[in-house]
C-alpha cells in the first residue's frame, strides 16, 4: 500500500446497513442444503413432490373431464339469475375493477406492481374466457386499468371521490342485482330466488361484512356499558350465539323470523343473510372487545378530560385503535365467515357450494366429484388469498403510520 | 409572588369544601379543603399514595367525590353531565404517561378538541395549533406521530393540546416524573412560561426548584389530608410540621 496517511474524520459517517444478498447456488445453499439431514429431507420431499404432482398433472391433463365446469360455468358464477340482467353482474365487477384501480393509484405502496397489474389485467383477463364473456372481461381489465391510470395523473383531487364510490358501491350493488320494483325495463326486478353461485356467496359474505360490522361494534361497545342493562343482555345476546353452530342460527332464521314478524313475507336468501348477520356479530364483538381492553386506560382519560362526551371518545379515540389492533382477526374472521357461507345450501339456497351439488346431480357429469369440488375449492381459495393478502397489505399501512 | 391574601373572594375559581373519597372501604381523600384564585398557581406535594392525583383528579371529574363540595369557576360539581363537560371545556389535563392519542398525528392530536368539543373550524383549529406549537418549542414535529417523539416531546405536545381548548385552569400530575432526567427542564420551562403568563395551575410535582420559582401556594398531603400548606418561603424556610419537615429532607437530600 502506498504511505499516504489518512486523518481520521471529524464524524463517523453514516453508512447503509449491510444488505443480505445470495446468488441461487447460495440460497438453495442455505435455506435446503445447509447440513446433510437438511439434504436428505430435501432429495426425500423432492422426489415425493414431484411424483404426487406429477400423477396430479397427468389426471388434470388427460383423464379429468373439465367439460363439467365450462358448460356449466354460467352456473357456478351466478346460478338461475338471468341472461337478460347478466350485464348487470358484469357491471358490479367492472365498477369494482375501477374502485380498485384507483385506490392502488391513490393509497397504494407498489406502484410499478399496480402498473404492471393494470397493464397486463385486460390481456390477462380476456384470454381467459371467450364469447361475451371475453369481451365483459376485456372491460373489466380496462375499467381498472382506466381507474389506475386517472389515479395516477390525480391523486389528490380524485381521493374523495374514490371514497365515496366504496361508500356507495355496496347500496348499488345491491340495487343492481336485484333491481327496481318495475316488472321490465333495464333495471326489472330479479327475485332472490334467482340468486345463486359465486354471485350469491358474495353477496351473502359482503352482506354479512357490512352488517354484522356495525352490529358487532355496538354489541362490544354494550358489553362494557355502565348501564347493568344493555350489559347483560348484549352479554347473553353474545354468549348464547356463540354457544350455537351456525347451521342452527341458519334453521332457526328460517323458521323464526317469520314468527317474530308476521303479516311479512321475507324471503329465504334475505332470512340466511340474517342468520349470518346475526351469527358474524356475536364473534365480531368478541374480536372487537379484545381490541377494547387492549387500550390503556390514559386514552379513556385523556379524552375525558379534554371533554369529549362518551360517544366522541368513543368514534374519534378508542373505537380506531382498537379496531386497528384487531384488523388482522377481523379479516380472519371474515375469511371464516366468507367460507361459512356455503353452509346456506342446507336451508336449500343454490350458492356456489349448492350449484355445484347440482351439476353433480345432471345425469351427464355423474361422478364428476373431483373436477367440480377442485374448481370450487380453487374459486374460494382464490378470493380467500385475496382477502388475507388486502389485510396484509393494510397493516403494513397502518403500522408505517406509527 | 405570594398573590393569595391580595385576592377578592370573587376572584375564587377553585373551591373545595371538605372533599372525601374511598376506593371500596379505602378512606383516599379524608376532608380536603382547598381555595385556588385566578391566576394562583398551586403545587401539591406529598408521599406516594397520599392522595395527590385522587385530589386533582377529582377536580375535572375523572374520580368521583363521595361529600363535601367541589366548585370550579362557578359551576358546583354534581351528576350533571352537561356541567361536567363544561368545567372539563375549562380545565386543561397532564398527565405523567402523557396519554397522547397514538394514532393521530401531533397536530391533530392539539385540533381533535377544539374542533369536536368546541366546533372550531379545521383551518382555524390548526392556526392555534402551530401558534402552540411554536410556543412549547416543537413546530416542525407538527406532521409526526407521537411514536416518533422524545418524552420530553411528547410532554409539550401534552400540554399544546390541553392549551388548545383554551382552558381557564391547567391541572398537571407529576408531569416529569415518567422523563429522563435531561429532558425535564424543557417542559418545566414551558410550565414555568405558563405560570407567569397568568394561568391558573394545580401541579402535582415533586420538583422544588419549579415549586420556589412560580408556586405561590404549597399543599403538603399526607394520607389523604393536607398537611401544611403556605407559600413556597414558608414551606421552605419554615415548615410548621415535623412531618413536612422530613419529607422535605427525603426529598431535597435527592
Ligand atoms: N382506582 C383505584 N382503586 C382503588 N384504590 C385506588 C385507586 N386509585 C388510587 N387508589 C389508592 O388511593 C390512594 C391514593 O392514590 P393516589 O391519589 O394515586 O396517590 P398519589 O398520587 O399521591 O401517589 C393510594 O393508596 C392508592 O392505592
Ligand atoms: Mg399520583
Amino acid at each position: 500500500m502506498s504511505t499516504t496517511t489518512t486523518s481520521l474524520p471529524a464524524r463517523a459517517e453514516a453508512l447503509p446497513p449491510p444488505t443480505e444478498r445470495y446468488t441461487v447456488l447460495g440460497w438453495l445453499h442455505k435455506n435446503l442444503f445447509s447440513t446433510w439431514y437438511n439434504a436428505l429431507l430435501t432429495v426425500i420431499f423432492g422426489v415425493v413432490v414431484i411424483l404426487l404432482l406429477r400423477s396430479a398433472l397427468e389426471w388434470a391433463l388427460t383423464q379429468a373431464r373439465w367439460e363439467v365446469i365450462t358448460a356449466n360455468l354460467r352456473l357456478f358464477m351466478v346460478g338461475q339469475y338471468p341472461a337478460a340482467a347478466t350485464w348487470r353482474a358484469w357491471a358490479c365487477v367492472v365498477l369494482l375493477a375501477l374502485l380498485i384501480g384507483l385506490s392502488w393509484g391513490i393509497w397504494g405502496r407498489n406502484q410499478r406492481a399496480g402498473a404492471i397489474t393494470f397493464g397486463a389485467l385486460p390481456f390477462l383477463l380476456a384470454i381467459l374466457a371467450h364469447g361475451e364473456a371475453r369481451v365483459a372481461l376485456l372491460i373489466v381489465g380496462v375499467a381498472g386499468a382506466i381507474g389506475f391510470a386517472l389515479s395516477r395523473w390525480r391523486s389528490a383531487q380524485l381521493q374523495r371521490i374514490t371514497i365515496l364510490g366504496w361508500v356507495i358501491y355496496f347500496p348499488l350493488v345491491i340495487l343492481l342485482i336485484s333491481g327496481l320494483g318495475s316488472a321490465d325495463g333495464p333495471l326489472s326486478l330479479v327475485t332472490t330466488n334467482l340468486w345463486g353461485g359465486l354471485l350469491l356467496t358474495l353477496l351473502l359474505t359482503v352482506v354479512g361484512i357490512v352488517f354484522s360490522f356495525p352490529l358487532g361494534v355496538l354489541l362490544a361497545l354494550g358489553r362494557q356499558s355502565s348501564l347493568p342493562i344493555v350489559r347483560a343482555l348484549c352479554v347473553i345476546y353474545i354468549e348464547v350465539i356463540r354457544g350455537v353452530p351456525l347451521i342452527t342460527v341458519l334453521f332457526m332464521a328460517q323458521l323464526m323470523l317469520p314468527l317474530f314478524l308476521p303479516g311479512v313475507t321475507i324471503d329465504r336468501v334475505v332470512r340466511a343473510m340474517a342468520g349470518i348477520v346475526l351469527f358474524s356479530a356475536a364473534y365480531l364483538a368478541e374480536n372487537v372487545r379484545g381490541g377494547l381492553q387492549a387500550i390503556p386506560r390514559g386514552q379513556y382519560e385523556a379524552a375525558r378530560a379534554l371533554g369529549l362526551n362518551t360517544w366522541k371518545m368513543m368514534l374519534l379515540i378508542i373505537l380506531p385503535q382498537a379496531l386497528k389492533a384487531v384488523i388482522p382477526i377481523l379479516v380472519g374472521q371474515f375469511i371464516a365467515l366468507f367460507k361459512d357461507t356455503s353452509l346456506v345450501v342446507i336451508v336449500g339456497l343454490l350458492d356456489l357450494m349448492g350449484i355445484a351439488k347440482a351439476v353433480l346431480a345432471q345425469p351427464d357429469f355423474l361422478g364428476l366429484q373431483a373436477e367440480v369440488y377442485l374448481f370450487v375449492a380453487l374459486v374460494y381459495g382464490v378470493f380467500c388469498y385475496l382477502m388475507s393478502a388486502f389485510s396484509q397489505r393494510l397493516e403494513a399501512r397502518l403500522n408505517a403510520a406509527r | 409572588m405570594t398573590m393569595t391574601e391580595q385576592h377578592h373572594p370573587n376572584d375564587l375559581i377553585i373551591i373545595c369544601r371538605d372533599v372525601h373519597k374511598w376506593y371500596g372501604h379505602y378512606h383516599a381523600l379524608r376532608g380536603i379543603n382547598m381555595q385556588v384564585h385566578k391566576g394562583e398557581v398551586v403545587v401539591i406535594f406529598g408521599p406516594s399514595g397520599s392522595g395527590k392525583s385522587t385530589f386533582i383528579r377529582t377536580i375535572n371529574r375523572l374520580e368521583e367525590h363521595q361529600r363535601g363540595e367541589i366548585i370550579v369557576d362557578g359551576i358546583r360539581l354534581t351528576h350533571d353531565v352537561r356541567d361536567i363537560e363544561r368545567i372539563r371545556m375549562e380545565t386543561g389535563m397532564v398527565f405523567q404517561q402523557f396519554n397522547l392519542f397514538p394514532h393521530l398525528t401531533v397536530m391533530d392530536n392539539i385540533t381533535l378538541a377544539p374542533i369536536w368539543v368546541r366546533g372550531w373550524s379545521k383551518a382555524q383549529a390548526e392556526e392555534i395549533g402551530m401558534q402552540l406549537l411554536k410556543r412549547v418549542g416543537i413546530p416542525e414535529q407538527a406532521r409526526k406521530y407521537p411514536g416518533q417523539l422524545s418524552g420530553g416531546q411528547q410532554q409539550r405536545v401534552a400540554i399544546a393540546r390541553a392549551l388548545a381548548m383554551q382552558p381557564k385552569i391547567m391541572l398537571f400530575d407529576e408531569p416529569t416524573s415518567a422523563l429522563d432526567p435531561e429532558m425535564i427542564k424543557e417542559v418545566l420551562d414551558v410550565m414555568i412560561e405558563l405560570a407567569e403568563s397568568g394561568m391558573t395551575m394545580l401541579v402535582v410535582t415533586h420538583e422544588m426548584g419549579f415549586a420556589r420559582a412560580v408556586a405561590d401556594t404549597m399543599y403538603f398531603f399526607d394520607q389523604g389530608q393536607i398537611v401544611e400548606s403556605g407559600p413556597p418561603e414558608q414551606i421552605f424556610g419554615d415548615p410548621k410540621e415535623a412531618r413536612t419537615k422530613l419529607f422535605l429532607s427525603q426529598i431535597l437530600s435527592h
